[in-house]
């Protein structure tokens, strides 16, 4: 070791202490006695725009709650979002678990995908606190054994039986080829799919898979094609399926189009703009407009936050909102407290009745299906629920 | 066979694009040794910038035509690939000439994300529709369908490429890429102004770098600020695989990768009967690649790449 | 005074209790660090550094095949998702196979020395860039075969991952459970803290003493100069493949070590990036040298982590409202990172000094 490692070493430690420091100052910075309730999503990153609308959910229900005026444990409560960015990592999501957990949030709402979800639920039970997903679906995330897990909509068992049955006896395909991404939840979905659409007696001609970074799908829709299917299922996001209707028709492929709520997207509509005729999707719960409070959410987000509704904002909405009632009802902020209470509670929210069976899923999960016209996604029924 | 022709023009189309950008890799390698991790971003940055040139253009009602839009937005992307290709080579790789070789390659990871990261600041990180200038009509021949921006894509493509190899073969900047290839000290001393080389071989890449966005743009109809990465991997490959340094083997390179993906993809399920199928598509293309390098070690065409001691 | 000041750290250094307490110091500090970081900044910390002790063992790990043999390898993660799956398969609900940690972390790395040399062995014909992207192409084979070996027989279970892995337990304390010894109460992370740290020293140790070993030489006369390397009678091929094995065996045992600590995997943590972060770690720090890479290594893992926590208060602070969010600061600063450090100290933060010598001296050509 020399002169110059030393000062390699000097400045490394000069680093360090400044780094500390800066933690330490940061740190200082917010002491406030408001209730912190945490979040948990994709800030960054190809699904953003959905963690951004989870976020905007989450701010809604509490800046309402405190205009409201609500009162815990005989005190006024102010509510404050401590919200953390998972960058739909399944690495990270642990991390700011802990982060939410050290930060001694009362309660979480996220996270969104199902593969950040899961890892990060394993921190928020082993500290005890509730954690309500507003969007994953996989269904290991309730199968764990957690009292602390809940989710506020349908599962993909549930939503992939409802389309696989829907597919073959209300859609009457016969031949029916299946697409999915590859990921947690696309996977997933197509799975419960094939096996409720086999189950109805529909015949899966193939499976083709392409990934959440494709934008190119013509191989696998040609070879569809040449299998003459006459409903094609697409298990994935809305990024993949909007350019992926435009391919279709680029193709010529008059099969229909059928995919879960991960399409179900203003953006599907938009990417494949005018190719998304015809196609239909689903999305647990009933659609805004027929909830009567539906209507008024739509408007009080668009008015606070400029911009529409992606996806799951409603559903982060109503999460939050049965983890304050919760949190009401037991007069308390302590998660011993109130999580038997949740486990319990029956809450009417903009998505519809909130009741959680043993699992943490929730009760009757309806599933409605729309189908795009004109540059709109048009309402068509609702099974369950 | 209508859908095996379909796979055929499928691979084309999807080969004509990783060829165009493998020729900015490859000529960058063949000169520099450097593999410019950033290329993929100037393909994102040109398909972003023609985006947003498209939109301003028709938002401002000027009652242009729309292809000269498009014409336009291209041009305007050109220029700035080719100013943001000339400042990445001057700002990241120039000092770095000599230096150890991974060091230019740590840089070229660096340069990569900063686009990424600014390319996400500007234009935020939502996946952006981009209007069909031309119309995408498909056209039917023989139960095969190709759409009018397809048809394009290989045109121009095809017509870059034999003005690329024009360029280098005939004229007396292309000599002056080749010598600077070959050895640059030697050419040096023959009179040739290596850094202006070295610059005008990043401006042409990246030119080739923009046009390549604008097509990918056009023809998948979608562009966002994280596109470049998977494509500037994808087409790294095919210029390996052709031989690096070498253009004809980049656009060889390029085509065969497309192709292979695409065949791969439509028929490989069906030959192993489900067990390997479309969710291995992109393994196939790396298994010709080492299956190719196992037997031909500098790819399929030989690599010329400078003499390095 | 710099003179006084030199002399006197060169008398330190040469006096053997001075050593000792020196040695004694960083132990204590080390023993102490989680419950310190618990206090000040929170437990999350604790975790973080559990991970960036991970990445330092892969970056180890890499720094053989990349910093003592030269050979690029942008494939690297494949070896870290061999020995994590391999730990998550048989210590897991998803089999019901629950071997003991002690026993899985060596089988991981023999498992991932063995895929080192099945990966290095197309390779050993290929120069430079080629090596690169072949690599490269090895660690993508790895995970997409991850991904999808759920059908038609469920080996992997696919993209879903495997869920509620095993926490290591020695002598019935589990590791993923706060345990009380000797009156102090541990915490899962802080027990995952001390066996990493142990793990990775371990590591540092076995790459020191392979450095200066007949086969550390030999890599490094294969990496200035192959062919001047056979010429003197170095069986490169299998130096080579001993090269991919070693590294990969580290990359196996961190494997391992992440399925025990998150108790959940799946082929999204094994994606191209991570092999690339790895090797920025590799070069950033100091490419060669142990200890330049084991900084690289930390700064790379917690410095992201310690901008998230501070950008956005510290904007809301001074500015009144944040401009940049965290994740975005953060991305523009990792990539500045990269391109400063290298046109400032192109041979990294922490060369060795034989490295330094050959850079500021002669104009080396050419070499790597």
């Amino acid at each position: 070791m020399n002169m110059g490692d030393l000062s390699v070493h000097l400045k490394t430690a000069v680093v360090g202490v400044a780094a500390a420091t800066a933690l330490a100052l940061a740190g200082c910075g917010s002491k406030d006695e408001a209730i912190k309730i945490g979040h948990a999503g994709p800030l960054t990153g190809p699904v953003a725009h959905l963690g951004k609308d989870n976020e905007n959910g989450v701010r809604l229900a509490l800046d309402e709650a405190n205009a409201a005026g609500v009162s815990i444990g005989g005190k006024k409560a102010t509510f404050s979002m401590q919200s953390e960015d998972d960058q739909a990592d399944p690495k990270q999501g642990p991390i700011v678990a802990q982060k939410l957990v050290d930060a001694k949030v009362a309660g979480v709402i996220g996270h969104l995908n199902s593969g950040t979800t899961i890892p990060a639920s394993k921190i928020y039970h082993d500290a005890g606190l509730a954690q309500i997903s507003p969007s994953a679906t996989n269904v290991t995330y309730t199968h764990q054994g957690f009292k602390t897990a809940f989710r506020v909509m349908a599962n993909d068992a549930q939503q992939g039986k409802v389309l696989g049955d829907y597919a073959v006896h209300k859609l009457g395909a016969k031949n029916i080829a299946i697409i999915d991404d590859r990921s947690a939840y696309g996977q997933g979905l197509a799975d419960e799919f094939e096996k409720a659409a086999k189950a109805a007696g529909g015949q899966i001609v193939t499976r083709e898979f392409t990934g959440t970074d494709k934008t190119d799908f013509n191989a696998i829709l040609t070879s569809i094609k040449g299998k003459n299917a006459d409903l094609i299922f697409y298990g994935g996001m809305d990024s993949q399926a909007g350019p992926m209707m435009k391919q279709i028709k680029n193709l010529g492929i008059s099969s229909k189009f059928l995919t879960g709520d991960g399409g179900q997207t203003a953006e599907f509509l938009k990417l494949a703009g005018d190719a998304a005729e015809g196609a239909y999707a689903s999305s647990p719960g009933v659609p805004l407009d027929k909830m009567p409070g539906g209507k008024a959410f739509a408007e009080k987000y668009k008015g606070k936050f400029k911009i529409e509704i992606q996806l799951y904002a409603p559903y982060a909405y109503d999460a939050t909102n049965v983890l304050l009632e919760a949190m009401k009802k037991a007069d308390s902020t302590d998660p011993a407290k109130y999580l038997p209470i949740l486990a319990g509670i029956t809450f009417q929210g903009v998505t519809g009745n909130i009741a959680f069976d043993e699992n943490g899923d929730i009760k009757g999960g309806s599933i409605s299906l729309y189908q795009a016209k004109g540059g709109k996604w048009e309402y068509l029924d609702t099974v369950g629920g | 066979m209508a859908i095996f022709l379909q796979q055929i023009l499928n691979g084309l189309v999807l080969g004509s694009v990783y060829a165009l950008v493998a020729l900015g890799y490859t000529m960058v390698y063949g000169i520099l040794g450097l593999i410019n991790f950033a290329h993929g971003e100037v393909v994102m940055v040109g398909a972003l910038v023609s985006l947003s040139v498209i939109e301003l253009l028709l938002g401002a009602n000027l009652g242009i035509p729309a292809p000269l839009v498009g014409v336009m937005a291209l041009v305007i992307a050109i220029g700035v690939c080719m100013t943001l290709g000339f400042s990445i080579e001057r700002v990241a790789y120039r000092p770095l000439r000599r230096a150890p070789r991974l060091a230019p390659l740590i840089t070229a990871i660096g340069v990569s994300i900063l686009l990424q990261t600014v390319a996400m600041l500007i234009w935020g990180r939502r996946y952006h529709t981009v209007p069909a200038l031309i119309p995408p009509t498909p056209h039917t021949f023989a139960g095969a369908t190709i759409t009018n921006v397809q048809i394009l894509i290989i045109l121009v493509s095809a017509l870059i490429m034999a003005g690329l190899m024009g360029l280098v073969h005939f004229t007396r900047l292309g000599r002056a890429m080749r010598a600077t290839a070959e050895n640059p000290v030697v050419a040096g001393l023959m009179g040739v102004n290596i850094n202006r080389i070295i610059s005008a071989t990043f401006v042409i890449g990246s030119a080739l770098a923009a046009v390549a966005g604008v097509l990918v743009s056009s023809n998948y109809g979608i562009a966002h600020y994280y596109m470049g990465f998977v494509l500037g991997l994808k087409a790294f490959t095919a210029a390996v695989l052709g031989g690096i340094g070498n253009l004809p083997g980049a656009m060889l390179g390029g085509l065969l990768l497309g192709l292979i993906e695409s065949l791969g993809a439509g028929y490989v399920g069906d030959l192993t009967g489900g067990f390997l199928g479309s969710h291995y598509q992109d393994v196939f293309a790396f298994l010709v690649l080492i299956t190719v390098l196992v037997f031909r070690p500098t790819g399929l065409l030989g690599e010329r790449v400078s003499e390095r001691a | 005074m710099r003179a006084g000041a030199r002399a006197m750290l060169h008398r330190l250094r040469q006096d053997p209790r001075a050593r000792w307490a020196g040695l004694a110091l960083i132990v204590v500090a080390l023993t102490v660090l989680p419950f310190a970081l618990e206090a000040s900044v929170g437990r999350t910390w604790v975790r973080i550094i559990d991970l960036a002790l991970l990445y330092t063992m892969l970056a180890l790990g890499l720094n053989i095949v990349v910093g003592f043999a030269g050979l690029l390898d942008l494939g690297y993660i494949a070896f870290y998702a061999v020995g994590a799956y391999a730990y998550a398969l048989l210590a897991s609900p998803h089999f019901g196979v629950h071997l003991p940690w002690w026993l899985l972390l060596p089988m991981g790395a023999v498992l991932a020395a063995f895929f080192g040399v099945v990966l290095g062995a197309p390779t050993l014909r290929l120069r430079g860039d080629y090596l690169a992207i072949v690599t490269l192409g090895f660690g993508e084979i790895i995970r997409i075969f991850l991904n999808n070996l759920n059908a038609p027989i469920n080996i992997t279970n696919g993209p879903q991952g495997v869920n509620l892995i095993d926490p290591i337990t020695i002598e019935g304390m589990s590791f993923a459970k706060t345990n009380t010894l000797l009156g102090i109460s541990f915490p899962g992370t802080h027990l995952h803290y001390y066996l990493f740290v142990l793990l990775a020293m371990l590591v540092m140790f076995v790459c020191i003493r392979l450095q200066d070993s007949r086969i550390g030489r030999a890599w490094v006369a294969i990496r200035e100069d192959e062919i001047a390397a056979q010429a003197m009678g170095i069986n490169t091929r299998n130096i080579k493949l001993l090269a991919f094995a070693m590294g990969a065996t580290f990359g196996g045992v961190a494997g391992g070590l992440f399925s025990s600590l998150q108790g959940f995997v799946s082929p999204e943590s094994f994606v191209v990036w991570e092999s690339i972060t790895v090797l920025c770690m590799v070069v950033l720090g100091g490419m060669g040298h142990v200890a330049g890479v084991v900084l690289g290594a930390l700064m790379l893992a917690t410095l992201p982590e310690l901008l998230r926590h501070t950008a956005a208060p510290l904007q809301q602070q001074l500015l009144g409202k944040v401009i940049l969010d965290p994740e975005s600061l953060r991305m523009l600063l990792f990539g500045l990172a990269l391109i400063l450090v290298m046109l400032l100290r192109p041979a990294g933060l922490w060369p060795s000094p034989t490295r330094r010598r050959e850079l500021t001296s002669a104009r080396a050509p050419g070499t790597l």
